[in-house]
């Protein structure tokens, strides 16, 4: 028995999407505020962590590349990955990244650095990818600030992807920063029900 | 009515409620409870492990019914 699909159930298309638009024009990566912001919302205005259940596309995509074409040795994710000390702490990491990325993004709006046409890969790994951008389209900062997004989303998802092949295919979400803050917000706001 | 020797049932304290049980779930016995954890009708429930194969936490696990429930 199959279940009926909804136009949801195919955003691992913009998963794909976005990274593709990145690679042939860095402004794109813009569009990944969306998946930033739209759970943020969906937790502080509604309660509840409808983007990860329905409109995630991320994990949908590993749900897609592990279960459907078989990528995922399905074996138990390690216990320590999904404990509080983990998520959290990954949580506070990957927060703090964030700051970094916009700081740099001051630094370049301010004239105290010049613009870096490269994506930082798991925060240390610089890949030039100059030819995703036409120097001086906009301000500095725009792309500046491109460079940096687009390097966080393509190294989480490198992250998502490692572990659904050695566990299982969503072990990504079980330290997800976005799931943990919505989560945390969730349990927070609903504390009293 | 009769019940599956097994049902699905959540620990809510290790479930990151990211609703991948949901979309394996065939009888829709699952839904998210404010966004804080999952939780299995097991009334519902014909426990057929497909959420717990998916579960990224390994927040759910299989449970025998006891006898008077069959």
């Amino acid at each position: 028995m199959n279940k009926k699909k909804h136009w949801y159930d195919y955003l691992w298309i913009w998963s794909i999407l976005y990274f593709t638009l990145g690679f042939f024009n860095i402004l794109f990566a813009w569009l990944g505020m969306i998946d930033f912001l739209v759970p943020l919302l969906f937790a502080i205005i509604a309660g509840n962590k409808n983007f990860c259940n329905k409109y995630c596309g991320r994990g949908q995509l590993f749900t897609v590349l592990g279960k459907k074409a078989k990528c995922s040795a399905f074996r138990n994710t390690p216990k320590w990955m999904s404990s509080k000390y983990f998520r959290y702490g990954f949580l506070i990491f990957f927060l703090t990244m964030f700051g970094n990325m916009v700081f740099q993004t001051w630094l370049v709006a301010s004239g105290a650095q010049s613009l870096r046409e490269v994506i930082k890969l798991f925060w240390t790994i610089h890949l030039p990818w100059g030819w995703a951008y036409t120097a001086n389209t906009l301000p500095d900062w725009i792309a500046q600030f491109s460079f940096g997004f687009y390097s966080l989303m393509l190294t989480s998802t490198l992250i998502g992807l490692i572990v659904m092949v050695f566990f299982k295919p969503r072990t990504w979400c079980s330290f997800c920063p976005m799931g943990t803050m919505t989560q945390g917000i969730c349990k927070i706001k609903n504390k009293n029900k | 009515m009769v019940k599956s020797k097994r049902f699905a049932q959540v620990n809510k304290q290790c479930c990151v409620a990211c609703g991948a049980c949901i979309k394996e779930c065939q009888k829709d016995a699952i839904s998210i409870i404010n966004g804080c954890y999952a939780q299995i009708n097991d009334e519902i429930c014909v426990g057929c492990g497909k959420c717990e194969a998916v579960c990224p936490a390994g927040s759910i696990e299989l449970k025998a019914r006891k006898k008077r429930d069959e």
